[in-house]
């Protein structure tokens, strides 16, 4: 039997959305009829989701991409000689080289589509638990300084200064502390904490790792959302290998620290990605928000000083320790220091992952990446940070994409979701959802968010239809000053960000489309 | 005893037998009986809360807040339309209007004939590639009324 090949074939969900399982099975097919032997690797996604499933080929030039392949495709494919790189009309080459990818800063998403998500031995080869490595000769206070040095910000959506959360649980005396993930990525218009967990797991379980050792942590824990199968597999097939090769355990590679992990699975509710409610939920309650003070870190999970990190955060945390704060610090702008996963979605032609230093436009990400909107209609609006987040217009898209210059418009940059929509989009009824998301998903425990979501929803149905009754002149001007005034409640009397940030959506589509929501003429 | 009951009182002990002792079990114990029952029946709510020492109060409170437990099985095809903004941004409210005319059911309804169970979902986390379904924990991307068609003539709906 000759060589086998290896083949990537992406396992990430959204190729698998497109078809990545039968483009697989029909590779391995159509290689045994052929009599060829094939190595398949199911990699993670490189994030260039127009051209999912994308199939790459270790060829002895490297790695040949061919993309999107349909299953269908993979008799013609092999029959030009995809094995060896062959011609064919799918072929893209190199997919580093791709203008997409070869203008990114990719740091955090490194390994992403790279590595074999499957392996540790590959993620080792591939730089892994190098920060590790380094933070185990630190002391655990120089630990966390390199990361308070390296400007790292919480980048679930608050935008917290990592280092002193962490800095924070180091201080805390207790017989048990823990390290949280929070990986209830329920922002629609995101993906990178997914892509992240099913294409290099061990990089969140490295950072995991490194935290606990940082402010003396022995338990972690992974709250993951139920929607995301393929991450529960991807991170439960690494957990174990891990602990199986001393990388979790009782004796971390060989230096006597102590550390482990365990996914815990949410049950499909958005309030949960909100610190104090996934600790609840953790703890096997009702995900109602917690009152703060006392803060997760002195007084978290189960009464115990805690770590409450996004995904992101801490899988940037290796590379920060591995190549040292100074180096990560260098990318970025003003406060916003490092790299941003940000991910395109929604309306928009090449969708996917776009990970760069702070400081991109929106124009720049929305036109130079996406290439503008799918259905080839002007682009009218663009959400970003998720459901909570603000409405831009086209004459806004000169904004770049960093915390500080988006809180001066009244937005915010979130968990780093940019969602795209064409000109067909009613931004009353974007701002309609948006109450109506808050209804649903709101814990119920304080009355503003609760009530409030509730009436926004039938205001907002008055205001829709007033829009073509010509008697309402009067009544529509009072109706979106009301509107204006619950939001003003809703922001300032809710509990927490869920209440507190649906004006965002709604405020900013009164302020930037008025005329959506007023009388026509 | 009869079957019903037996079924519902050896699942919800394997449950508990596997997870009472790790902390903050509840929702674990919640998860196993439902991927084995299709459910959290009523009936399991009393024994989950006496085997934690919880109220039966507490433990429905649980239940219920959650939108991904539920009292009741489904039907063999559940089918999770996302609604969120990145979804709409593709047409998911016309994809949606298709769906509910095509298996005639609204949100949360199952067919009688109990193959195929409706639900939204807000969000999958696929939304470079919207719309966006989840089938029995399959996901689908880039879903069109025609693409869908093809899909439910597999559940038997022509």
């Amino acid at each position: 039997m000759n060589t086998p090949v290896t083949i990537y074939v992406p396992g990430d969900a959204s190729a698998c959305s497109l078809g990545a399982d039968r483009v697989a099975l029909a590779i391995e097919a159509e290689a045994a009829r052929a009599g060829r032997a094939v190595r398949i690797v199911r990699n993670g996604s490189r994030g260039l989701f127009w051209l999912e499933p994308l199939v790459e080929v270790a060829t002895q030039a490297g790695r040949v991409a061919y993309g999107p392949v349909a299953a269908g495709d993979v008799p013609k494919l092999l029959a030009a000689g995809m094995l060896e790189g062959g011609t064919h009309a799918l072929r893209l080459g190199d997919i580093q080289a791709h203008p997409y990818l070869a203008s990114q800063q990719r740091l955090t998403g490194e390994r992403l589509g790279i590595v074999d998500p499957a392996s540790l031995d590959d993620y080792l080869a591939k730089g892994g638990y190098a920060g590790l490595e380094a933070a185990l000769a630190m002391q655990p206070l120089d630990i966390v300084r390199a990361i308070t040095e390296s400007g790292l910000r919480g980048r679930g959506g608050a935008a917290f200064p990592t280092g002193i959360k962490w800095q924070t649980v180091h201080d805390q005396r207790a017989a048990q502390k823990y390290i949280t993930c929070n990986a209830d990525e329920g922002d629609s218009g995101t993906f990178s904490d997914r892509m992240l967990m099913e294409g290099d797991p061990f990089a969140l379980i490295e950072g995991m790792t490194i935290a606990g050792i940082a402010v003396g942590a022995t338990q972690g824990y992974i709250y993951l959302r139920v929607e995301y199968p393929h991450a529960a597999r991807a991170l439960a097939r690494a957990i174990v290998i891990a602990r199986a090769r001393n990388h979790l355990g009782d004796n971390i590679r060989g230096s006597g620290k102590r550390f482990d992990i365990a996914v815990r699975l949410g049950a499909g509710a958005y309030i949960c990605g909100e610190e104090t409610s996934m600790l609840e939920s953790l703890e096997g309650r009702r995900g109602e928000v917690r009152v703060r003070p006392p803060l997760p870190a002195i007084k978290g999970l189960f009464g115990q000083p805690t770590v409450v990190n996004n995904v992101v955060t801490l899988a940037t945390v290796p590379i920060v320790l591995a190549r040292g704060a100074q180096h990560y610090k260098e990318f970025g702008t003003g406060k916003s220091r490092g790299t941003i996963p940000l991910q395109l979605a929604g309306n928009v032609k090449q969708g996917g992952l776009v990970e760069r230093a702070f400081g991109l436009t929106v124009k720049e990400l929305v036109y130079d990446y996406g290439g503008g909107s799918a259905s080839g209609r002007p682009v009218r609006a663009v959400q970003i940070g998720g459901p909570l987040g603000a409405y831009l217009p086209a004459s806004e898209f000169d904004t770049p994409l960093e915390y500080e210059a988006l809180a001066a418009k009244n937005a915010l940059l979130g968990h780093g979701g940019v969602v795209v929509f064409d000109d067909h989009v009613n931004m009353a009824r974007m701002a309609r959802y948006a109450l109506e998301f808050c209804a649903v998903e709101s814990c119920g425990k304080c009355t503003p968010c609760r009530i409030g979501s509730t009436r926004g929803v039938e205001l907002m149905d008055r205001i829709i239809a007033g829009r073509a009754d010509s008697s309402r002149n009067g009544a529509q001007t009072a109706d979106l000053a009301l509107l204006d005034e619950l939001c003003d409640t809703m922001f300032n009397g809710s509990l927490c960000g869920l209440g507190g940030m649906t004006p965002f959506p709604v405020r900013s589509a009164m302020k930037y489309f008025p005329e959506d929501f007023q009388r026509p003429g | 005893m009869n079957n019903e009951a037996e079924k519902i009182r050896s699942s919800v002990a394997s449950a508990v037998q596997k997870f009472a002792g790790e902390p903050g079990p509840l929702l674990e114990i919640l998860h196993a009986v439902q991927n084995e029952l299709g459910c959290v029946p009523a009936d399991a709510v009393p024994q989950i809360a006496d085997a934690l020492n919880l109220s039966r109060a507490e433990v429905h409170g649980v239940v219920s807040f959650y939108h991904h437990f539920r009292e009741y099985a489904p039907g063999r095809y559940v089918v999770q339309l996302c609604r969120a903004e990145a979804c709409q941004a593709m047409n998911a409210r016309a994809l949606e209007e298709y769906v509910r005319g095509k298996l005639r059911l609204n949100f949360g309804e199952t067919t009688p004939d109990g193959r195929i169970t409706l639900e939204p979902v807000y969000c999958l986390g696929n939304c470079a590639c919207a719309p966006s379904m989840m089938v029995n924990g399959e996901l689908h991307g880039r879903v069109t009324p025609e693409s869908f068609g093809a899909i439910a003539k597999e559940w038997g709906v022509s």
